[in-house]
């Protein structure tokens, strides 16, 4: 089995407080994974080190099992194909709902290629689809910012989708919706693995068991159980340190 | 119309054309002129400020870099054009020195610094006018984008880059004419620039630097470039999830910005007459910020309107009362921030919605 995301003995602190401490996970190509921890577990740290947005102080991250994702960035790791969808959605308010989709679509991102970058029929067609498939085509060309906060998680989850990554890193993507919208996205996640691979770091354990997948625990910066949502439920360390509380 | 020319840009031209030809007809060809040869001066001095406005303007307005150093490019830019002018003054200087500039004789220099060689050609002065600000933004930018220095940090850096660069200038050992700066010119191109003629020529060609300014900076701001810009400015973070390398577009808008700065510096000098080193106070640089949110920043329109209202304001004023010159800059700046802000732009804009359309909300259609 390999490891399109492989992690092994990552270390890393900040000013002396292990926010990671010894993590090591394996994620599948096409898995959908869910991730759940007490605030503090490395939840935030661990995606950050996954986009190179934080370098480890040790231990290994390989992408695809040869690109060693301790030496990009943001921006490189996007390009790889990791998708990032942050726990309060981050969209471009000034923006068109279109022009934000349109920003996210997977083109050449160098600065003269943008320059003098001109909208296919494809591209557009594109846009179309995805608005579609976030339920935003009535808000096409409206400003991002009069979005409501579940419309905003949408259409991040669309401009994530635009980019086709072949990892999607999701941060809590239920906080903030109603649940009809919450077992909607559940839906979708769902549907998007096999195609892509699915990581979603989530606290609300109604969401990881609608999910129905492969569960890893952290705490402490480190993974404490791992397997299907009952079984790391009846874990008892588990218990203790998170869902008993 | 078209997307580059929309209705604010249009009128804004079209307001500029009519000053452009009333302006020297005034000037030149009426008799008993109507229009006094300072009043063209002046103008292009304003005309030049508005498209250093919109050079800051693209930077901050869309980008979110607030640069509070944009006068030094400005200054560079001038300076550029000054050593031309200095050199064409050849024989006539008091000295009468060929080659030497009457300072270097003053202070004793045997021959022309190596940085002076290329300035007696006008091609090469104006080529420096951008290159000079542009290669300056580029290293200054791409150690403190890379560093991702942002926000007030770079504001306060970028003040001390034109707080540096004016120190250094008021040095006689730099080779700029030290805190006198470059003065006396005579001509340019030929034509003399005491003659009302040149005057209305360097007036009209600020105008069409302006417009060129306008609507490259528009052109940018249209672009899929200019969207990733408002991305940047308004989310930088997801913008780089999003696979964008934020410092090389920072970078671009900045040096594209300088070498616009850099050339409506090098059209000030010759019509101001003088170019000294208390052009890169840090003084000036806020100013020019104070002119963009006047206008109504992310417009750029509105900020060559503002630069040209407060330039205006500060002509009236500082020959009236001009003790309270910079008390009313600062009361106008705190009353737009509360006020105004979308500047005043946005008022007129307000306004005139309100005038056409008292209840109907404006449909937005793709």
């Amino acid at each position: 089995m390999t490891a399109q995301l492989y992690l092994n003995g990552v270390e890393r602190s900040f000013d002396g407080f292990k926010a990671i401490n010894g993590l090591s996970l394996h994620v599948t190509k096409g898995e959908l994974r869910a991730i759940i921890g007490p605030n503090g577990a490395g939840k935030t740290t661990m995606m950050d080190i996954i986009t190179g947005k934080t370098r480890p102080d040790k231990g290994e991250v390989f992408w695809n099992e040869k690109v060693d994702l301790t030496k990009t960035d943001e921006a490189g790791s996007a390009r790889l194909g990791i998708g990032r969808k942050f726990q309060k959605p981050t969209v471009i308010e000034s923006l068109s709902v279109e022009d934000n989709i349109a920003l996210a679509l997977k083109t050449d991102r160098s600065v003269f290629a943008t320059l003098f970058a001109r909208r296919t029929a494809a591209q557009e067609d594109r846009i179309t689809e995805l608005l579609e498939l976030v339920r935003l085509v009535a808000e096409r060309s409206r400003p991002a910012a009069d979005l409501s906060h579940g419309q905003k998680q949408w259409l991040e989850i669309g401009m994530l989708l635009a980019q086709e990554p072949e990892l999607l890193l999701v941060d809590e993507p239920a906080a903030g919706m109603t649940d009809d919208e919450t077992m909607r996205t559940a839906e979708l996640l769902r549907g998007l693995a096999g195609e892509h691979t699915v990581i979603v770091v989530e606290h609300d354990m109604e969401f990881v068991r609608a999910l129905d997948c492969k569960v890893t625990v952290l705490h402490q910066g480190r993974v404490l159980a791992e397997g299907s949502i009952d079984h790391v439920s009846a874990n008892p360390e588990v218990v203790e340190v998170y869902l008993g509380r | 119309m078209s997307r580059l020319i929309d209705r604010r840009m249009g009128f804004f031209l079209i307001a500029l054309f009519i000053a452009v030809v009333a302006i020297p007809v005034g000037n030149l060809v009426m008799e008993g002129k109507p229009v006094a040869s300072y009043v063209v001066q002046l103008s292009g001095k304003y005309l030049c400020y508005a498209l250093l406005a919109v050079a800051l303007d693209l930077v901050w307005g869309y980008c979110g870099i607030l640069s509070l150093g944009h006068g030094a490019f400005f200054a560079l830019g001038g300076y550029a054009m000054g050593m031309h002018l200095m050199r064409e003054i050849g024989t006539r200087g008091v000295y009468g020195d060929p080659v030497l500039p009457d300072f270097m004789v003053f202070l004793s220099y045997e021959e022309l610094p190596w940085f002076w060689l290329g300035f007696d050609q006008f091609w090469f002065a104006a080529l420096m006018a951008m290159v000079v600000p542009g290669v300056l933004a580029f290293l200054f930018g791409w150690f403190a984008f890379r560093s991702r220095v942002s926000g007030v940090y770079l504001s306060i850096i970028t003040q001390a880059m034109t707080y540096a660069l004016m120190l250094a200038f008021f040095r006689n050992e730099m080779g700029f004419g030290g805190n006198n700066g470059l003065t006396d010119f005579k001509d340019v191109l030929g034509f003399d620039l005491q003659s009302d003629a040149t005057r209305a020529g360097l007036f009209v060609a600020s105008a069409v630097a302006l417009v060129a300014g306008l609507l490259i900076a528009k052109a940018i701001a249209l672009s899929q470039l200019g969207k990733v810009l408002i991305g940047i400015r308004d989310a930088e973070d997801r913008t780089r999830f999003l696979g964008y390398r934020v410092e090389g577009y920072k970078l671009f808008v900045f040096v594209v910005s300088a070498m616009m700065a850099g050339v409506a510096g090098a059209l000030y000098t010759p019509q101001v007459g003088i170019i000294n080193p208390g052009e890169f106070s840090p003084a000036n640089s806020i100013e020019i910020v104070i002119w963009v949110a006047l206008g109504g920043r992310g417009t750029l329109v509105g900020a060559a309107i503002g630069a040209i209202f407060v330039a205006l304001a500060k002509t009236f004023l500082t020959g009236w009362i001009p003790e309270i010159w910079l008390f009313a800059l600062g009361g106008l700046f705190v009353f737009v921030t509360l006020f105004m802000p979308k500047g005043i732009l946005g008022v007129i804009e307000d306004g005139w919605g309100r005038i056409r359309r008292p209840t109907v909300r404006k449909e937005v259609t793709p």
